[in-house]
């Protein structure tokens, strides 16, 4: 089975070690990953800002380096579902709706193509997960307080042979943590308190990490976590996951 | 109002996070009012096929909604109710002004019509020297403070017991002081009591028009709207045109999904079909266009005209809650007015589909099932297109464009600057960076992934121990 | 009447060109319970009280036992006379503020909302059960049903001037979301289940 693994460019950029241990994790679970060095960015920062039309160039480059891969993985809810409803080519449409089918978030992709349950490793701590929006409602990677209907979780179901994790209920179980791509920017009042309302929860629980499927939700709680001087660290579910020595 | 300068919703909602005290009660208040929500919706197995339903009856609503009119129409005529239409809202407001003038009356009590705080329709009034008392109570306190109201539900959740029992002691004489919030609704009671009484017109709004038998549902739980409906001589009416349902058994369904997501009740106390008028009486029922045609005509949101004005959408919006319904500037705030206003105004709103993360729980709440947070990205796309956008953000983000779709220039930039965090546009063109406002930056690591990748893959590896 | 031609010719072109399908309401309403005492307890969770009755001769001893009879009761039931009035219904509705208790009967009460519907027929005068400081519903248990779906299909096509579904006693919550009975309606309802 050959992986490209897609690394969103923020992650490439600032969090190196979150690529790494998707890499090293993907092999551990027997799969043959490699990483076009050609990827840039799947253009959702334009796109969420309403020029969608600026994307092209990206979507292009997307499909240049990720043709011809089984799946495209990558540990990031929102750049998966960005590529997954709005990847187009308009020279090569066809291609690119069989890609937008073949590109998965790494939680999903565990569950769900490798059918893999749980994962075994060692992370000692107290951990608050931080579900991201795009990943849970838009590519359904847990349920949604709002409906009627059973729970699931594949995240967490990954995480429960984790040895020595204690994983917390937090009070508000799926809110918005205020990142929201520019949003985060462009109404930063909004955003740092919506930011720090989640921490509060995660502190009220007295967690010692926060993790989660995005960085990008992560990088803006640690952004507060940091100005508060506040002891609770952030961490990608791909760093916990691949906890176990290589 | 279109008048004075529109205060950005980011502005405005900056305002709003100065007071954190306040915010946080807000948001707490109306988190408690989601939380009921769900308990509510959680009671009922086939809540989800519920929801179901009501969206498919208002997508056959929307695609038949012509005949659906004509037939309403006919059938209010045959039970003797006079049937009005008007384009816009300055012709809503002079037919119910009309209505006013040939009966020679003065004074009106209105209850909760969203419809007619979208067409200013008490400042209308005021000009043509009529004096209009909303009766709902957090109507009857925002009007009392000259506010518009802050949420299509809960008129009044901006404010705190204590600024209402100030607006009391002012207007009504209440004890100076007193916070007991039965108390202060006694007060209003008594006074507008007395409004009931004496009013010869009554507006009200409505919650459902049913096309089989040309009657209309006005739901409330005060009792209001009724009180002043029986008691007057003449009732008006009024409604956007997609308040449409075809049958009277429909109802069984809205019934059952509107209170219970509005506020968590399993129906508001009083749900009230008016068919006919009394003996000697007046009904008059206004149908208004105000730019649901337009919105009917557009593809992508054609959708936000299936709403049954429950709220439910503002209650679980995370920024709603921490934002305030007036930040809005529209008559309906949260996820949904963000939807609807961009049509009415799309240069005075332009703002509004981007108070928003696209978290989308506004559209799992919504129990018509309307797709709000895809056309809040939809709204964005269509209002960069049409230039509602700053330029330096687009001078921003063609920059972006660029060096994305370039992997050459992005590795170079990325090196060198740690590009895409440095270009988030707000960035740009602005002297403070408002992401290091109240957050660290990420610390910059000794290489990128793919520089790791360059050395340690393996597929480097092999070429090393070749 | 321009405006309704150019409304109607606007809505026409710009509404979708397929006519959906309306769905198919009869899968709805299956849920089983208990009606009668769900119907009890969604009532006392909304703030009505309900009381359990064998026959008139008890809910006139009830309402002796609770109301002053020395104040205005109303009704349009004749078995009640004894307490109440029943010859205000052609009376202007105005002269109705000073009503204390008005006794009116229900056809239907629907279990999963406690709602109780009511029309012209029963009411007397529209006005009645709304302008009351307190209201009492009578309402035969036999005549309890489940959902609001079989409420509208026990409704069918009943001719009414008016109607409405009644659940509980008049409310608001405008004020920090703290509940308050009795906002300009009725300040309490008490529900006599008849056996």
């Amino acid at each position: 089975m050959k992986i490209g693994l897609f690394i969103p460019c923020y992650v490439d950029q600032f969090y190196p070690k979150v690529g790494i241990a998707t890499y090293e994790l993907l092999q551990k679970l027997g799969c043959e990953v490699h990483f076009p060095m050609g990827q840039t960015c799947c253009g959702q920062p334009m796109a969420n800002s309403g020029y969608q039309y600026l994307t092209k160039g990206c979507d292009a480059n997307f499909i240049a380096n990720f043709a011809g891969f089984d799946y495209i993985v990558c540990p990031s809810g929102s750049c998966v579902l960005h590529v997954k409803e709005h990847l187009h080519d308009e020279k090569q449409e066809e291609l690119a709706a069989e890609m937008r089918k073949k590109v998965f978030e790494l939680t999903e992709f565990i569950t769900d193509v490798l059918k893999i349950d749980s994962i075994e490793g060692n992370f000692p701590y107290r951990v608050g997960m931080h579900v991201s929006c795009h990943g849970q409602r838009g590519l359904k990677l847990s349920q949604m307080t709002e409906l009627n209907a059973p729970f699931f979780s594949k995240p967490e179901q990954l995480l429960h042979n984790i040895k020595g994790l204690d994983l917390v209920s937090l009070t508000r179980k799926d809110e918005c943590c205020g990142f929201g791509g520019t949003f985060c920017v462009t109404e930063e009042a909004v955003s740092v308190k919506m930011g720090q309302d989640r921490i509060k929860d995660h502190e009220n629980h007295h967690v010692d990490y926060i993790t989660g499927g995005d960085m990008s939700c992560l990088m803006h709680l640690e952004g507060i976590l940091k100005r508060q001087k506040s002891p609770i660290k952030t961490i990608h579910i791909a760093e916990i996951l691949n906890s176990l020595g290589n | 109002m279109s008048s004075k300068k529109t205060i950005q919703h980011s502005e405005a909602a900056a305002r709003f996070n100065k007071d954190t005290e306040r915010v946080n009660w807000h948001d707490e208040t109306l988190w408690f009012v989601r939380e009921k929500r769900d308990r509510s919706a959680n009671q009922i197995a086939d809540w989800e096929l519920l929801r179901e339903t009501a969206s498919k009856i208002k997508n056959n609503v929307l695609s038949n909604i012509h005949d659906y009119l004509i037939e309403f129409e006919a059938n209010a005529k045959k039970n003797g109710i006079t049937v009005h239409w008007a384009a816009d809202a300055k012709e809503h407001n002079e037919i119910v002004h009309s209505i006013m003038a040939k009966h020679d009356v003065k004074q009106m009590v209105k209850s909760k019509s969203m419809l007619t705080e979208e067409c200013h329709l008490n400042d209308y009034l005021a000009e043509k020297g009529i004096e209009v008392i909303d009766s709902d109570l957090g109507e009857y306190i925002v009007q009392l403070r000259k506010e518009p109201p802050s949420h299509i539900v809960l008129p009044a959740i901006h404010l705190k017991k204590e600024d209402v029992s100030e607006t009391f002691h002012e207007h009504l004489g209440t004890e100076k002081g007193n916070i007991d919030p039965q108390y202060l609704t006694e007060s209003a009671r008594l006074s507008l009591r007395n409004t009931f009484l004496t009013r010869k017109v009554a507006l009200t709004g409505v919650n459902f028009a049913i096309a089989e038998t040309g009657e209309i549902v006005v739901c409330t739980n005060e009792g209001n709207a009724d009180m002043g409906a029986h008691l007057a001589d003449v009732h008006i009416a009024c409604m956007g045109f997609e308040k449409l349902i075809p049958q009277r058994k429909h109802l069984g369904v809205f019934l059952r999904l509107l209170a219970r997501s509005a506020t968590g009740q399993p129906i508001t106390t009083f749900s009230s079909h008016f068919k006919k008028p009394r003996e000697g009486k007046e009904i008059h029922i206004v149908i208004v266009d105000n730019g649901r045609s337009t919105q009917l005509g557009r593809e992508d949101f054609r959708n936000s005209l299936k709403c049954i004005r429950c709220g439910a959408c503002m209650n679980t919006c995370p920024v709603y809650r921490r934002s305030g319904g007036h930040s809005y500037h529209n008559a309906v705030a949260g996820p949904i007015g963000s939807i609807l206003a961009p049509n009415l105004d799309m240069s005075k709103n332009a703002d509004l589909p981007f108070a928003s993360t696209l978290c989308g729980s506004c559209t799992n709440v919504c129990p018509v099932k309307i797709d709000i947070h895809d056309q809040l990205y939809k709204w964005r796309q269509v209002l960069v297109k049409e230039g509602h956008t700053p330029t330096s953000k687009t001078v921003a983000m063609k920059t972006m464009a660029t060096v994305l779709a370039n992997p050459t220039i992005f590795n170079i930039a990325g090196k060198s600057g740690r590009f895409v965090m440095k270009n988030l546009p707000g960035l740009v063109n602005n002297k403070m960076n408002k992401w290091y406002d109240q957050r660290e930056m990420p610390a910059v690591p000794q290489e990128s992934f793919r520089e790791w990748y360059k050395k340690n893959s393996r597929e480097a590896k092999a070429k090393d121990n070749e | 009447m321009s405006s309704k031609a150019d409304i109607l010719k606007k809505i026409k072109q710009n509404q979708p060109a397929l006519i959906t399908d309306l769905p198919d309401l009869s899968v709805l309403g299956s849920e089983e319970f208990d009606v009668l005492e769900t119907y009890k307890t969604v009532l006392k969770n909304i703030g009505g009280d309900p009381v359990e009755v064998g026959n008139y001769a008890e809910i006139i001893q009830y309402i002796k036992a609770n109301y002053n009879l020395d104040k205005r009761l109303i009704t349009t039931i004749p078995e009640l006379s004894e307490i109440a009035t029943l010859d205000w219904t052609n009376d202007d509705p105005h002269s109705l503020q000073d009503v204390e208790l008005n006794v009116i009967k229900a056809h239907f009460g629907v279990a999963e909302n406690s709602a109780l519907w009511v029309t012209d027929d029963l009411l007397g005068q529209r006005v009645s059960p709304f302008i009351a400081q307190y209201l009492a519903i009578i309402v035969y248990k036999k005549d309890i049903i489940p959902t609001m779906h079989q409420a509208y299909e026990k409704i069918g096509n009943q001719e009414y001037g008016f109607g409405t579904f009644i659940a509980g006693p008049s409310k608001t919550a405008d004020i920090e979301q703290s509940l308050v009975l009795g906002a300009h309606g009725a300040r309490g309802l008490i529900v006599f289940l008849l056996d």
